[in-house]
Parts: C-alpha cells; structure tokens; sequence
C-alpha cells in the first residue's frame, strides 16, 4: 500500500464535493438523509477509536458532539453576517474547526479520569460528562438557555459532511493501521502487557479520547448547519446510546462494519416512520439479538491480519 | 564482575501489614542467567514487579544499567531495556502472532501520530523495517509459519515461546522470565531450556529467570537466588544452592514441621 491512502482519502473529498455540486438533481429529503449519514459516520467513526480500538467504553459522545455544534453555531450566528459571501465557506471551516477544537478539550478533561477508571466506572463517568454538558447548555442564556440556538444558516451539505466522513475515516484507519497505532489495540487488548511492551497507556487513552472527541465537535457543527435548530435536548444520553450502538453492531475496532452499521442505522428510523415511537424497542430487540447470535459484530469480514 | 546491569539494594515492599519482599539483594551482570527460586508466594513474581516498575519499593533502592529505575513507569523502563514475560501468558489477544511482535517494536521507534497520518516515505520505511524485523525474529523461533494467526490460538508451547520472541522484539539488555515452564511437559522443559541458552546466547543479553522447576533452573543458570517469605536465604551455584540446608529446608521443611 503505497501512498494509496491518501489518493484515497483525495479522491473521496473530491467525489463528495463533486457530487454536492450537482445536489440539485436530487430529491431534497433523501439529500437530507445523505447528509445525516455522514455526520452520523463521522460519530461512529471517531467513537470507534475510544470504544473499539482502545477499548475504554465512552458514554459521552454526544456530549463532545453538542460542545462542537454550540461552539460552531454559535460562532456562526454572530458573526456569519459580517463576512463576505466569497469567504463564506472558509468561514464555515473555521467554525467546524474550533468546534472540534473545543470538544477536543473536553476530551482531555473526560481523558483524564480514563487514566484511573475502567469498564463500566469509565462508562458511568464519561456519561455523567455527557448530561453535565447538557445541563450547563440548558441553563446557559448564552447558549439561548432550554430553547437552544434557532435560526442557524444552512451551511452543511452533502460534500460538506461526505468530505469530512472520509476525513475521519482516513485518520482513524491510518492511526490504528501503524505501527504506532497498534498501540491503542495493545492498551485494548492489556494495559499490563502494553506497557511492559513500552507502550504509554496514559497517552494512549488521552490522545484516542481527543481525537474521538474533535471528530464528535465536527460531527456536531455539521448537525446544527443541517438541522438549523439546536437544542441540548437532542444531545441526551439516548443520543450517545444511538452512537454506540452502531459502535458495537459494526463490530468494535472494525472500522468498515462500523461505518455499514452507521449507514443503516441511520436509513432504518426514516424507513420505519411509521412506527418511530417503536424506535428504541427496536433498537433495543436488535442489539439483545445481536449480542447473543454475534457477539462479535454483525459486519466482521476480513481478518485483522498484517497489511501488505 | 563488571559493573552489574540490574542491582538491587535492600528492597523492600509492604502492601499493608504484609511484607511480601524484605531487604532483598540482588545482582544480574550483562549477559548473565540468574535464576531466582522460592517456595509458593515466597515474592518471586513482586520482585519482578518491582524490577519492571509495576509497583514502587517502600524502601531500598534499584539500579538498572547505572541508573536509579525508583519512579519510573514501567514503559520507560521498556524502552532503557527491561523486558519480560508473564506467569499467566499475556498476549495481545486480538491480534495476530505478527501484530502480537510488531506492537512490541513500537517502543523503540519514535513513530507518532503525525507520521501515521502523513504517510510519508519515513513513514513507510520505518514500517518496511519493523515488519522486516519483526519476520527475522519470527523466523529465528520457527514461528513465522504461524504469522496471520491470532496468538491466542497458538499450541500453549507456542503462546510461551511468542511471549519470549514479543518480549525481545524490544531489544531488551535484561529479559526477565516469569515461570516460562508452568504447564509444560518434560520434552517440552527440554526445548524450553534450549531456548532459553540459544536466546541469551544469540542476542548477547541477560536473562533473569523466575522458575519453579528446579530441573529447568540447576540445568541453566549460572547463579541462583532463593527467596523465602520475601526474604533471600541463599545465593550461590546451582550445585552450592542443592546442598544448601537452608533451600531445603524452605522447600521440604525441616523435622520440627512434621510435629
């Protein structure tokens, strides 16, 4: 694999703008559900790292997902008019960025108690970290209190969101698939052994905690330019469940399962619209059948042997 | 005797009211095979915990290759060149044989994430070397044919001598083996032994040995050590350590335990 990587990664930025160029042909509410798939890809994606291949069970990805979102609508809403139309879209990067920027923050801050706690102690922290988020959103007037931020300019679009999947993708694949990053599977697999092996578990689980949570803030920015509405509601726990469900029907540490299990997690509600208030039973029945016909992931093809 | 590699100076370790190693002396030369002996929970396994960094000694000191190793994480020790193997093999179970010794490597290499993002050509050479390496080494152990298989799924002889081939893939000065022969019948002792001699031969390293087997361990070393309720009672020869009153009696007791 020679420099095939990053002709990937190029060819499926320039495929997802290429094609958002020509969105036009396209019914609108499919588009919509395009655009809903990336993002959720990127949150899949990125949780993967924390959940799967570092193995440190996160519950509070839709919280490092809510930082981004408010940060870059935020930034968005008071300032986007004052910018010209020409740097409209550096300005909407910008925004995205310091959206992950922030979230990555708050990764190091959840990264930090992962150095002390594990299994169901992490996940029960990193899911407190989650609501906490929540709740400063909910009662900061800055951040326009329980009503949330409205009136969001429609920035996202399908390249938008497709671009930043493979962006995500590509670092999350090329990271593991090194010999440096075989270093989050050893923390995975046994701290003990990892770090005899020279292996830094502390910066292992920090850096899969920061990259994880800047992937989620993108993810976040993304979702408020799509949806225009923002409100700390829709970033609950349920939320993160939903993220970690695709995590774990992908197959942890599976990077293409996850992001199929993303894909048709994503398309399976709109297609059961008629009985969305049977939503999470579904999901729920899915995930007990899952776990006990493949408890390894529905998507696991391909054995993780070395790459030639 | 030059200058010891790995001195340890009256250590002491107290998990709460327990004393599990006492004022424990110790000293492993380059390219020296010690063995260090002891009945059942007599603090072979926490000193080696404590050699490796695991846990920190309430008192004493230790000295690896002229420097105080008191603080130091465990990874760090890694990469000065202390490596080992477990009693309960611990090997990167999601992973294969190949991945299992690559992993290993990565101490050494300064690769970081910027490096694997970029993909650049010091990047891909610095991969190129490590798979490289890490075949030359499955090879030497006749383990190359097993490269794609999941470690765990290796025979139990096999998953030992990968925790060995893992353990020098760090290009250790000092390996320490923690009961490399539980489990394993007499043939297998003897291949065991072999390796033993060939690894410490080969790569011109020493080797600290934990060991219940007293065949395996009169058979190797060159100096044993025998620790009883965390404390030494005897160093010396393997043939010194055999008729020494005090080893066996730790081990068989003495007429007054009969009682």
């Amino acid at each position: 694999m020679r420099g095939k990587e990053k002709s990937f990664l190029l060819l499926a930025i320039a495929a997802a703008v290429g094609l958002s160029l020509g969105s036009g042909m396209f019914n609108r509410y499919y588009l919509g559900i395009a655009v809903d798939v990336g993002i959720n890809i990127i949150l899949a994606v990125s949780l993967n790292l924390i959940n799967g291949h570092t193995g440190q069970f996160s519950l509070g990805h839709a919280g490092f997902m809510a930082v981004g979102g408010f940060t870059a609508a935020k930034l968005t809403l008071t300032c986007g008019s004052s910018v010209p139309p020409a740097f409209q879209p550096f300005f909407f990067f910008a925004a995205l960025l310091l959206g992950g920027i922030v979230a990555a923050v708050g990764g190091l801050v959840v990264g930090v108690p992962s150095l002390r706690l594990r299994g169901d102690y992490l996940a029960i922290v990193t899911l407190g970290f989650g609501e906490i988020i929540r709740v400063i959103f909910q009662t900061s007037e800055f951040f326009g209190a329980a009503t949330g931020l409205t009136g969001i300019s429609k920035l996202t679009t399908f390249g938008w969101a497709w671009a930043f999947a493979a962006i995500t993708v590509y670092v999350v694949a090329c990271i593991v698939n090194s010999t440096y990053g075989r270093g989050f599977i050893a923390v995975h697999d046994d701290e003990i052994a990892a770090s005899a092996m020279g292996i830094n578990p502390t910066r292992y689980k920090v850096t899969a905690f920061v990259i994880g949570a800047f992937f989620a803030g993108i993810a976040g920015g993304l979702y408020a330019h799509h949806k225009l509405v923002l409100k700390p509601d829709g970033f609950d726990f349920v939320k993160s469940i939903e993220i970690v469900v695709m995590v774990i029907l992908g197959g942890m540490g599976r990077t293409a399962g996850v992001i199929l299990a993303a894909i048709i997690l994503t398309i399976l509600p709109e297609l059961l619209r008629g009985v969305a208030e049977y939503r999470m039973i579904i999901y729920s029945l899915l995930i007990i059948a899952l776990m006990l016909t493949r408890p390894q992931g529905l998507f696991t093809f391909g054995k993780k042997g070395p790459v030639k | 005797m030059s200058l010891p590699l790995l001195e340890l100076e009256k250590v002491t370790i107290k998990f709460g009211g327990l004393t599990a190693v006492a004022e424990l002396d110790l000293k492993v030369g380059e390219g020296e095979l010690i063995g260090l002996i002891g009945p059942n929970g007599a603090g072979k396994t926490t000193a080696f915990n404590l050699i490796t960094g695991v846990y920190q000694p309430t008192s004493g000191d230790i000295t690896f290759a002229g420097q105080p190793t008191g603080g130091v994480k465990p990874h760090i020790l890694s990469c000065r060149g202390i490596s080992r193997t477990f009693q309960n093999i611990r090997l990167f179970a999601s992973m294969s044989v190949f991945d299992n010794v690559r992993t290993a490597m990565q101490g050494n290499r300064a690769q970081r994430v910027r490096d694997a993002l970029w993909r650049g050509a010091t990047f891909r050479e610095s991969e190129a070397r490590v798979e490289h390496e890490a075949m030359e080494l499955l090879k030497i152990f006749n383990l190359d044919r097993f490269y794609e298989a999941d470690g765990k799924s290796l025979p139990y002889g096999d998953q030992r001598r990968l925790e060995i081939v893992r353990a020098l893939a760090t290009q250790p000065k000092l390996l320490l083996l923690d009961e490399p022969a539980a489990g394993m019948n007499p043939t297998e002792k003897e291949q065991l032994m072999e390796l033993i001699r060939f690894v410490q031969d080969k790569f011109k390293i020493a080797v600290l040995l934990v060991e219940h087997d007293m065949k395996v361990v009169m058979g190797i070393c060159q100096r044993i050590n025998v620790l009883d309720y965390g404390r030494k009672i005897a160093e010396g020869t393997p043939d010194e350590i055999r008729c020494n009153p005090k080893v066996i009696a730790a081990y068989l007791g003495t007429e007054d335990d009969d009682a």
